[in-house]
């Protein structure tokens, strides 16, 4: 059984000029020790539907509804002492930027030691103790004496393994990483994805890791979604998504990136911007951007949106193209072919 | 750290000079004779020269100013043989009209003026706090819109309205409170407390507002803070998240606002002082005014002045406590 099951999740945001859908119908199981790479702009959505599972949206100002549920149960209709409780215990999360996310007027290892104090009944010292074996565990040098360092006082990539050794010091089941090397230098980037995976095997958590970075997906990710516009527009292993992409947009994202693992001769930008998801295309929300809309006929794609169908075990799709035809488009789009 | 408090130190010792050569200069630039004003209208040439003589009036500016320093310093002798007297260290000067030494009467002073300070600052700031947070917490909501209709009311009125009409109708009129009769808390507390109570709310009351809109500002911009949502993502209580995280980046501006505000009124509380008959530095003040008692009114001045140069120091001091960003290693 899977860890965490996500049901049709939905998020909505009411604005002065309308009610703003983040998040449309994502569903999608993860289990222990697997890793999830979510892809997407901003704005697709990727984000928020981390907030949803991590109970991080104000009810206040989000219509929610759908279901999350970790080993049974839903922490959607659960109340906000069970939530709480799931916080940083079961779950945890690590923030895109760490200089904003920790406490500017706390030491780290203060801060490390209340993540563990509010789920374990002991001590200050103690938490302190367990605080600086983390800090240690996540490769900061000298733990017990940066441990009463500020965070000001850190360099980037110690912020970010700070706040790692934040979410992981109640062993927590699940790990959401959201951006977690965006604000990093590109060298920082690659240690900080080897202690997510280091830990991943130690901890056997289920991670699922959020970015508009294929370079990361690529490196960490067993299986990875696609989202645009607030929903799953492409599912399947790492290696379904980076060798056998079908939906436009994926094909888009790959052939805009730079790769070292095949041969092309230039980079193709995705024209046009992510729809207002205030004022959504009527049909697919990719069509007005799609360079395979020609290859469907008649105007499905303007008109209806198509379903997320499984085009191979494990690999689903959201296109009216056909698979066959989706294939081809993509093999000539990642040629470098328009 | 040491240095760093040191060089504060000096340059608040240095900023006193600057205010009591000021403040010396300005009053004897007033077109009064000091002189003078030591006797009555039935004042003999002769007195008033001998009063000029005793209390060095006779002397060149510049010498007078350095006769002051030194009577802060090491006390001052006015006058020769019999009729001399002395005032000791820290000698603000002598008040011929009161026939006392400017630092005994402000030593007087001095408590109620504390007492009233203390309560009302404690009053107005934990209250408009208070109010800020609840504000915030219920943003848009019906708390938030009264606070803020309340808090501007409060602002808007004066003490010597809001004073005199608590004097009139709580105190006169309907007999709820007893009438002011100032005991220092040791000597008489009910006494004390029931002749504070209404001061330290009238004064309260103006201060209100501004925290509970500071604060309410804080919780509000800290609370949308990403280490507010860590905090969150950490599972602890909402109250922890609250008092912990949020509002403890607001703490050095509160901090600073509320220290300079009560050295501010430690400088004494003229007109709710003198409708509730305390015998503070603001009826000091304010009498010595009527009276053209300079000595004494160049004396509060200066105390006032030094209360917020202190509090400046210590604000400066607490700030480096406060903020781990500011501590200098």
């Amino acid at each position: 059984m899977s860890y965490l099951e996500v049901k049709d999740l939905r998020v909505a945001f009411p604005t002065d000029d309308g009610l703003v859908q983040a998040v449309d119908g994502v569903s999608f199981n993860i289990e222990r020790g697997k890793t999830l790479g979510i892809v997407g702009e901003s704005g697709s959505g990727k984000s928020v539907t981390s907030l949803a599972i991590m109970s991080l949206l104000n009810r206040k100002h989000a219509i929610i509804s759908g279901e999350v549920i970790i080993e049974g149960k839903n922490l959607i209709t659960a109340d906000e002492e069970t939530v709480r409780s799931y916080r940083g215990h079961e779950m945890a999360m690590i923030f895109q930027d760490p200089m904003s996310s920790l406490h500017p007027f706390f030491s780290v290892g203060d801060q490390v030691a209340e993540a563990y104090k509010v789920h374990n009944d002991v001590s200050d010292e103690k938490a302190f103790d367990h605080a600086i074996q983390m800090l240690d565990r996540v490769g900061i040098p000298e733990p017990a004496k940066r441990a009463s360092d500020f965070p000001h006082q850190f360099s980037g990539g110690m912020r970010q393994r700070a706040m790692i050794a934040m979410a992981l010091c109640n062993d927590p089941s699940l790990l959401i990483a959201d951006e977690p090397t965006t604000a990093l230098d590109v060298t920082v980037q690659a240690q900080i994805l080897s202690l997510i995976k280091d830990v991943q095997k130690e901890f056997n958590s289920a991670v699922i890791v959020i970015t508009h970075d294929l370079g990361v997906v690529a490196e960490v990710a067993d299986d990875v979604m696609v989202m645009y516009a607030g929903r799953v527009v492409e599912r399947g292993t790492v290696n379904d998504i980076f060798y056998r992409p079908e939906m436009p947009y994926t094909v888009g994202l790959l052939s805009s990136a730079p790769r070292l693992d095949q041969v092309s001769d230039r980079l193709i930008p995705i024209e046009g911007q992510p729809p207002s998801l205030l004022r959504l295309p009527a049909g697919c929300s990719f069509a007005p951007r799609c360079f395979a809309k020609s290859h469907v006929n008649g105007d499905a794609c303007d008109t209806t949106m198509p379903e997320l169908l499984q085009t191979r075990p494990g690999h689903d799709v959201r296109c009216h193209l056909e698979s066959s035809a989706r294939i081809s488009v993509a093999k000539q789009r990642l040629a470098g072919e328009n | 750290m040491g240095i760093y408090i040191f060089r504060r130190t000096l340059y608040a010792i240095a900023l006193l000079f600057v205010i009591s050569l000021v403040v010396f200069v300005l009053f004897s630039a007033l077109p009064f004779d000091p002189a003078s004003l030591t006797c009555g209208k039935n004042c003999t040439t002769e007195v008033i020269e001998a009063n000029r003589i005793r209390l060095g009036y006779d002397l060149p500016m510049w010498e007078q100013y350095v006769k002051f320093l030194q009577g802060i310093f090491i006390g001052r002798d006015y006058g020769h043989g019999v009729a001399s007297f002395t005032c000791p260290a820290p000698a603000l000067g002598y008040s011929f009209f009161r026939q006392e030494c400017v630092t005994s009467l402000l030593i007087t002073a001095l408590p109620p003026t504390i007492w009233l300070a203390i309560g009302s600052v404690t009053l107005w700031v934990g209250t408009g706090i208070l109010l800020g947070i609840w504000a915030a917490r219920r943003r848009g909501g019906a708390p938030d819109h009264i606070i803020n209709v309340l808090t501007v009311f409060a602002t808007s009125m004066p003490t010597f309205l809001t004073g005199q009409m608590a004097l009139t109708f709580l105190i006169g009129k309907f007999g709820w409170i007893p009438p002011p009769d100032y005991y220092e808390p040791y000597q008489n507390f009910p006494k004390f407390f029931s002749t504070m109570f209404l001061p330290w709310i009238v004064l309260a009351l103006p201060g209100l507002a501004i925290y509970a809109r500071l604060t309410r500002g804080f919780v509000l911009e800290t609370g949308s803070e990403d280490f507010v949502r860590t905090a969150r993502a950490k599972g602890l209580p909402e109250k922890t998240i609250l008092w912990r995280h949020t509002l403890r980046p607001a703490l050095s501006p509160l901090t600073t606002l509320a220290a300079l505000d009560l050295a501010f009124m430690l400088g004494g509380a003229v007109v709710t002082e003198k409708i509730f008959s305390i015998p503070g530095l603001g009826r000091l003040t304010i009498q010595s005014v009527i009276q053209y008692d300079l000595p004494v009114i160049v004396g509060t001045t200066i105390l006032a002045a030094a209360f917020i140069v202190v509090a400046n120091l210590i604000v400066d001091i607490l700030y480096s406590v406060i903020d781990p960003r500011v501590r200098l290693k």
